[in-house]
């Protein structure tokens, strides 16, 4: 490097800011995005097109198109699909609101309260560690095969992380918060309603998200081993007559979805918890 | 330094600029049962009305210790509190604290936060009907035209400001401060210890102020107590004569000097203990 080159380079760096990101982590995020599922599906056709693995294992592209557009139409006119969606959504929605309401409970008994922490805590977390799928057939034992016991095992797996979140939100207040709660002569109830509990939102929605993907896998897991006429009655009815590429269309709208109730969870939390930045939320969700 | 008045010409007694004793301290000791930690030896200590004191001692001595137990936050293993004739037992609403951290809450705005202590004892409907005082405390610590903002938006300074303004809404007539400005850069340090002064005159307050720095001691005291390390005990008052209100200019006076001098020689003979 000749010397007026190098005072040149040197200058530029003392005057300009040069970002140390290489070329790869600069583009942009929808480029990127697309160019990646650009070639997801480019490795899905070449597969698809070698023929080295069956259609029924791995349906082409094209087929999953043209069954993600007669699902979609099947929606769109109110076909039998969207009763089922209607049903499966109905779950959703139940399950989601029963582990809001117990969940927060059983964290408020738990976060604050010695009984709760002491007695309580240790079976919420004897039964967390177990595998709560496992305990479908006896919800459909107990509440036969309708919604009622997709909305139990959904709700069931649901609860505990907003448990966790909330209870974990009551502990995220610090000391001198404490204190000057104190100093001002509060109740108990006033520091929980004014302070605890906003403190604690940030957690209390990370749980709720955590919650939003739980409803969905214990709804679908009901639906495909109690039956009914949710949206996972199809795809267990399309995978039996080894039509998979419905499969695959079905799971696709079931993941929109998926995406829409979290966007939803993530949505409210931008809203109640505004002074939460988005860099942060995005650590801690 | 040949007209310097040496250490042992000082006046030894504290200066009572008020007739009334606010808080009358016997024997007040702390053992934390937890670890069996004696925090506190026994102290003993009188404050009267519209006197500005302060404690200072090495870390862990039992400062904020000392001020909880005056605030009734814990209870003293030994010993009596009495605030304005009555004995301590809990958080009382004659008086206001402050700490190191101003912790404000981000969920609601500089005003709302300042009305907190009214929105605790008596409401929300109370709390709005103070929103005139709040405003005027806010336009005597400088922060006109932040009520609005929330606190993530205010710097350092700023928010203890805000939490001066929330201290004084109840017009508490003693204020407990434990290293309010500590954690502020020197210069708004500074400049807040004066502010801290004007108001505590404008409004006859007594305050008692933990801090870790011997010239903020004695720029705003008329009493400067020396504890000695844990246990802490008060070792040494040495009343601060110079006249009032103080300015940042007497901090290069011979007086000034002589006065830290003292109190530093204390610091250090109390730390071979
Ligand atoms: N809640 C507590 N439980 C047990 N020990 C405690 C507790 N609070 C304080 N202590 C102990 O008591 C002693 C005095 O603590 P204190 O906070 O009063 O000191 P301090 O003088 O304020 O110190 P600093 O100047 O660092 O703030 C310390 O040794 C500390 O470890
Ligand atoms: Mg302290």
């Amino acid at each position: 490097m000749s010397e007026v080159a190098l005072s040149a380079a040197l200058e530029t760096e003392n005057t300009v800011w040069t970002e140390q990101d290489s070329w790869f982590d600069r583009i942009p995020r929808s480029v990127a995005m697309a160019a990646l599922a650009v070639v997801a599906i480019g490795l899905w056709q070449a597969v698809s097109w070698s023929g080295l693995i069956s259609p029924i294992i791995l349906p082409s592209p094209g087929d999953t198109l043209r069954h993600l557009i007669f699902v979609g139409g099947n929606l769109l006119s109110g076909g039998y699909m969207l009763q089922s969606l209607w049903v499966t959504l109905q779950e959703l929605v139940l399950s989601f609101a029963l582990a809001v309401g117990i969940g927060f409970a059983l964290g408020v008994l738990v976060g604050e309260t010695a009984f709760g922490e002491r007695a309580v805590m240790p079976y919420l977390v004897a039964v967390d560690t177990m595998p709560k799928v496992a305990f479908a057939p006896l919800f459909i034992a107990w509440l036969g095969f309708g919604i009622e016991s997709k909305v139990a095992l959904a709700t069931f797996i649901a609860t505990f992380p907003i448990v966790v979140g909330t209870a974990a939100g009551l502990h995220a207040s610090d000391e001198n918060a404490r204190m000057l709660f104190k100093t001002m002569g509060a109740s108990r109830w006033q520091t929980l309603v004014k302070m605890k509990l906003p403190t604690g939102m940030p957690q209390f929605f990370t749980g709720l998200k955590i919650a939003s993907v739980g409803v969905m896998a214990g709804v679908i897991t009901g639906e495909f081993l109690g039956g009914g006429r949710g949206f996972g009655e199809l795809i267990r009815v399309a995978s039996t007559n080894l039509d998979t590429a419905r499969v695959f269309a079905l799971i696709l709208y079931l993941s929109l979805l998926g995406l829409l109730s979290f966007g939803l969870v993530a949505w409210a939390q931008r809203r109640v918890v505004f002074w939460q930045s988005a860099s942060v939320a995005r650590e801690v969700g | 330094m040949s007209r310097s008045l040496t250490a042992a010409e000082l006046p030894a007694a504290p200066a009572t600029r008020g007739d009334r004793t606010v808080f009358a301290l016997r024997g007040v000791g702390k053992t934390y049962a937890r670890r069996n930690i004696e925090a506190l030896g026994r102290v003993d200590l009188t404050l009267d009305a519209g006197t500005f004191s302060s404690v200072i001692g090495a870390s862990g001595c039992g400062k904020s210790t000392l001020l909880k137990i005056m605030a009734g936050l814990v209870p003293p293993t030994s010993g009596s509190v009495m605030l304005a004739g009555r004995p301590v037992t809990g958080p009382r609403r004659d008086i206001g604290m402050m700490f190191q951290q101003a912790t404000l809450f981000p969920w609601k705005t500089t005003l709302e936060n300042i009305v907190l202590p009214i929105e605790i004892r008596d409401g929300r409907a109370a709390a709005r009907v103070h929103h005139g005082n709040a405003h005027a405390l806010l336009e005597l610590v400088g922060l006109k035209g932040f009520e609005g903002v929330y606190p993530k938006e205010l710097s350092g300074g700023m928010a203890q400001r805000a939490a001066i303004c929330r201290m004084l809404i109840t017009e508490p007539e003693v204020l407990l401060l434990d290293e309010p400005f500590s954690a502020l850069d020197e210069l708004t340090r500074d400049f807040m210890n004066m502010e801290l002064q004007r108001i505590c005159l404008q409004r006859g307050a007594t305050a008692f102020l933990v801090t870790h720095s011997i010239p903020e001691a004695v720029i705003l005291s008329d009493t400067v107590y020396v504890m000695s390390p844990r246990p802490g005990r008060i070792v040494e008052t040495v009343a601060v004569d110079l006249p009032r209100p103080r300015t940042l200019d007497m901090v290069t006076t011979p007086r000034f000097g002589a006065l830290v001098d003292r109190i530093r020689s204390h610091l250090d003979k109390g730390s071979f203990l």
